[in-house]
């Protein structure tokens, strides 16, 4: 039997993945390292909405340079559609527009933003008051609600914050609730601030998370004073400022989609963040799609998102691959550390470990009562599925109200795995005792420890994300490792007393 | 505390992954699994070619089945009901005799008729299958071992396991179930192994936990004056499986019965390495020359082989021998 086919498999995967990884590297100037880095973020908008069958018209808010965010390309993909980019004293525009569509209608418009070092704010011309009226009640209690925040505060500023405060969840009066029950929150406060003689407007936000998608804009007010020119305040919790990773998506205090001829639309983000070398970062990469330049790059943002995920499994089973074969430790079922250490990635290393402890060690003392009820195995395991759903949910009920939001997070564990990883477990416990539960408990979660350190690697995310290569690296990788005949590191310690003699 | 490779090399130890890629993967045709995997298919194959096992009383296929246990067990002295498809041991019910409407486990413990009723169920439904997949539950009549071998273990009934490769017998060890391990025959649960020279039947070496042993925990008895009665038909007969089964690597656990003699216990497609350690010898050399040798040989032939060449001098009877290189053994072709 020739291993002659097998070696050839694996130094042309090899040689491919290495192939790709250098093209890669050469030709688009993608660094091996994620050293000396600009970030860019990936921003992508859809726009759905039903066509009623008439000439339809989209009108969509457009970001533009701004404090911390410098606008490098956009695109748009609307096939059918007439687009035109406006800009007036408000901010910019996009307008698609079509002489007859019917049904399910999507745009795309995607923006990439770099991440800048300017701290500088934009001034921005002071909008005209408004003139606000008011229907009874709510003209008193308005009155009443600006008297009291007034007198609390100096400057514009001040008083904006006073008032935000007035209406936050805690020391909401009696005023306040009634008002808030005719308005939406930010409108109001902007109705009551402009009545107050203090111009101010709403406008809308993305808060840039790595991965995000299917989010939509947050209002945010916008307090003009006369010295400083502006601040941003959040409606909630009146805290003023921007924070870092919130993109003003539309400041001109007009509204973020209008739709003439459609009806129930509405737009949502999709985000990525990624690092690049400073010189590439500002060229257009996005003319230059061939098939060489196979990456993930020239997929929607939504999916890249997912597959900035998927492509770390791969490296979570070579870790698996390599402590089962090359270490010798005992794992209870073979890939269920690679999906704990995914549910890792979300929840973060320590609120992970104490999660899976507590679920797997309540689950054990669950499950050794149903097996007093002498069940079939299908029933005894889903009735373990839904006790570990239960006790999720209760820990996470407990850690909010104790306000541990980590505790949340949970929610990311592989409930059907953590399921079967208990009956597993519970069983041993009978057959071979404590200590092998925990040989193999501790085996798993040692494992789920090192390939989530491997997968939640800068450097490691860069490499699998940008090089598409690696994977047949890893491929051929575990492929060699699957014919090792030699020994387990583990295994010489075992077998230690047969040299003794 | 640790080995360094090469001295577990120098002494012919195989590891985990050596097992499993060239001689599990090579030699063990998966299609064949099923034939050991399946305690039942075992037994009626071994019916067909002649090879003793232990009688047969009844099989629960179904849960409507379990109700006719008291029936089926009616009249025998002791049984033992086991999973079809359980592995290690795992799922074995041993009573040793019916007293009235009690029966009695070799430690003393009595149970009902629901107990036994349970246990059967809970194989029917999967319990201790690989898996988890539905299993039937077989009851056997119980072995009556050989009497001299009862002062050697505590409880369970010893067994013999033997490595055959290639048809060939290569290495034998009995294991000897002691308090620790509750009645088991497991090594890593504590039961005692102890390495039985090829050519004789007679102990090499005992272990328990993996270090030297020289006297049973329990009994106390020295294991030295261990001598299997019936020791060439024993192999014989576990040689046999070769061609029964066609599985090249294969592990054969062995009883001997006072009256009935050597009998076919169970066969494992995947053998485990501790007998490494109760022979204090690695199975490389031997396996390296059975694989030299050509194929097509009688069982009779093939037992005479491996008794020639894989004698040995237990250090359990002299104080130290000077251990023999097995190269000398060799006929210098």
């Amino acid at each position: 039997m020739s291993r002659l086919p097998f070696y050839l498999i694996v130094g042309l995967l090899m040689a491919v993945g290495i192939g790709m990884s250098v093209h890669r590297h050469v030709q688009f100037e993608v660094p091996w390292t994620q050293g000396e880095q600009r970030t860019v973020w990936e921003v992508e908008a859809i726009i759905d909405f039903t066509a009623l069958g008439d000439p339809v018209r989209v009108d969509l808010a457009l970001p533009q340079h701004q404090r911390g965010y410098r606008l490098l390309t956009e695109n748009t993909a609307s096939p059918g559609y007439g687009l035109s980019f406006l800009q007036d004293e408000t901010g910019r525009r996009a307008q698609w527009s079509i002489r007859e569509a019917a049904g399910n209608q999507q745009l795309y418009y995607s923006a990439r933003l770099l991440v800048t070092e300017d701290r500088r704010q934009r001034e921005l011309p002071t909008p005209p008051l408004r003139e606000i009226t008011w229907e009874r009640p709510y003209d008193t209690a308005a009155a009443q609600v600006i008297e009291r925040a007034w007198a609390r505060s100096a400057d514009p500023h001040t008083f904006a914050r006073e008032l935000i405060q007035d209406f936050s969840e805690d020391r909401q009066a009696e005023n306040a609730r009634l008002l808030l029950t005719q308005f939406e929150r930010s409108t109001l406060l902007v109705r009551l601030l402009n009545q107050a003689g203090v111009p101010a407007r709403e406008v809308s936000g993305l808060l840039l998370e790595d991965g995000r998608r299917r989010q939509t804009l947050t209002p945010w007010i916008q307090v003009f004073a006369a010295d400083d020119n502006w601040a941003l305040f959040n409606p909630n919790t009146g805290a003023q400022g921007q924070p870092e990773n919130l993109l003003l998506w539309e400041s001109g205090g007009r509204a973020v989609l209008e739709v003439q001829g459609g009806s129930n639309s509405r737009v949502t983000f999709s985000m990525l963040s990624r690092n690049q070398p400073a010189a590439a970062a500002v060229r257009s990469q996005l003319a230059d799609d061939t098939l060489l330049n196979f990456s993930i790059h020239s997929l929607p943002l939504e999916e890249q998102a997912l597959f900035q995920t998927i492509l770390l499994i791969p490296i979570g089973a070579l870790v698996v691959v390599f402590l089962r074969i090359i270490v010798g430790i005992k794992t209870s079922g073979t890939f269920m550390p690679v999906l704990i250490a995914l549910a890792f990635i979300q929840t973060t290393l320590p609120t992970g470990l104490i999660g899976f402890l507590l679920i797997v060690a309540v689950g054990l003392v669950i499950r050794n009562y149903l097996s007093y009820l002498n069940l079939l195995l299908v029933a005894r395991v889903s009735a373990v599925i839904i006790t570990v759903i239960a006790i999720i949910s209760i820990f996470s009920v407990l850690s909010y109200r104790v306000g541990l939001n980590a505790g949340l997070t949970i929610t990311f564990f592989p409930m059907i795995i953590l399921a079967w990883t208990i009956e597993r477990m519970s069983i041993l416990w009978e057959e071979e005792g404590p200590k092998e539960v925990l040989i193999q408990g501790g085996g798993s979660l040692v494992t789920a420890v090192l390939a989530y350190l491997a997968m939640n690697n800068p450097w490691i995310r860069h490499i699998t994300f940008n090089f598409l290569g690696v994977q047949l690296i890893i491929m051929s990788l575990i492929l060699l490792l699957g014919n090792y005949t030699g020994y387990r590191l583990l295994e010489l310690r075992r077998f230690k007393p047969v040299t003794e003699d | 505390m640790w080995a360094s490779p090469s001295q577990l090399l120098r002494h012919g130890i195989i590891g985990m992954n050596r097992r499993n890629i060239r001689y599990i993967g090579r030699y063990n045709d998966r299609r064949l699994y099923p034939l050991v995997d399946d305690k039942l298919q075992t037994k009626l194959l071994a019916q067909r070619h002649g090879i003793t096992t232990p009688a047969l009383i009844g099989t629960v296929t179904t849960q409507f089945g379990v109700k006719q246990l008291q029936k089926m067990v009616a009249g025998h002295q002791g049984f033992v009901i086991k999973p079809a498809k359980g592995s290690g041991g795992k799922g074995i019910l041993v009573i040793e005799r019916i007293d009235g409407d009690g029966f009695i486990k070799p430690s003393g413990v009595r149970l009902g008729l629901k107990d036994l009723e349970r246990h059967a169920s809970n194989i029917l439904s999967g319990l201790y299958s690989l898996g988890g997949t539905p299993d039937v539950a077989m009851v056997e009549a119980l072995i009556n071992f050989d009497e001299h071998l009862s002062e050697y273990t505590y409880e369970g009934v010893p067994d013999i396991r033997v490595i055959i490769f290639q048809g060939y017998p290569v290495m034998a060890m009995m294991r000897l179930s002691t308090a620790a391990s509750d009645g088991k025959a497991n090594l890593h649960q504590g039961a005692v192994g102890v390495g039985l020279d090829i050519d004789s039947g007679t102990a090499v070496r005992g272990v328990q936990y993996d270090r030297p042993r020289r006297e049973h925990p329990d009994t106390g008895h020295e294991l030295a004056s261990l001598l299997i009665p019936d020791w060439r038909s024993l192999l014989e007969l576990a040689a046999g499986c070769f061609e029964m089964t066609g599985l090249g690597y294969l592990g054969t656990d062995m009883v001997i019965d006072r009256s009935r003699g050597p009998m076919l216990l169970e066969l494992n497609a995947r053998p485990g390495l501790a007998i490494q350690m109760a022979n204090g010898e690695g199975l490389r050399s031997r396996l390296d020359l059975i694989e030299k040798q050509p194929a097509g040989l009688g069982v009779a032939e093939r037992v005479a082989f491996a008794q020639r060449h894989f004698a040995r001098c237990g250090e359990l009877k002299h104080v130290t021998p000077p251990p023999q290189p097995l190269a000398a053994l060799l006929p210098s072709a």
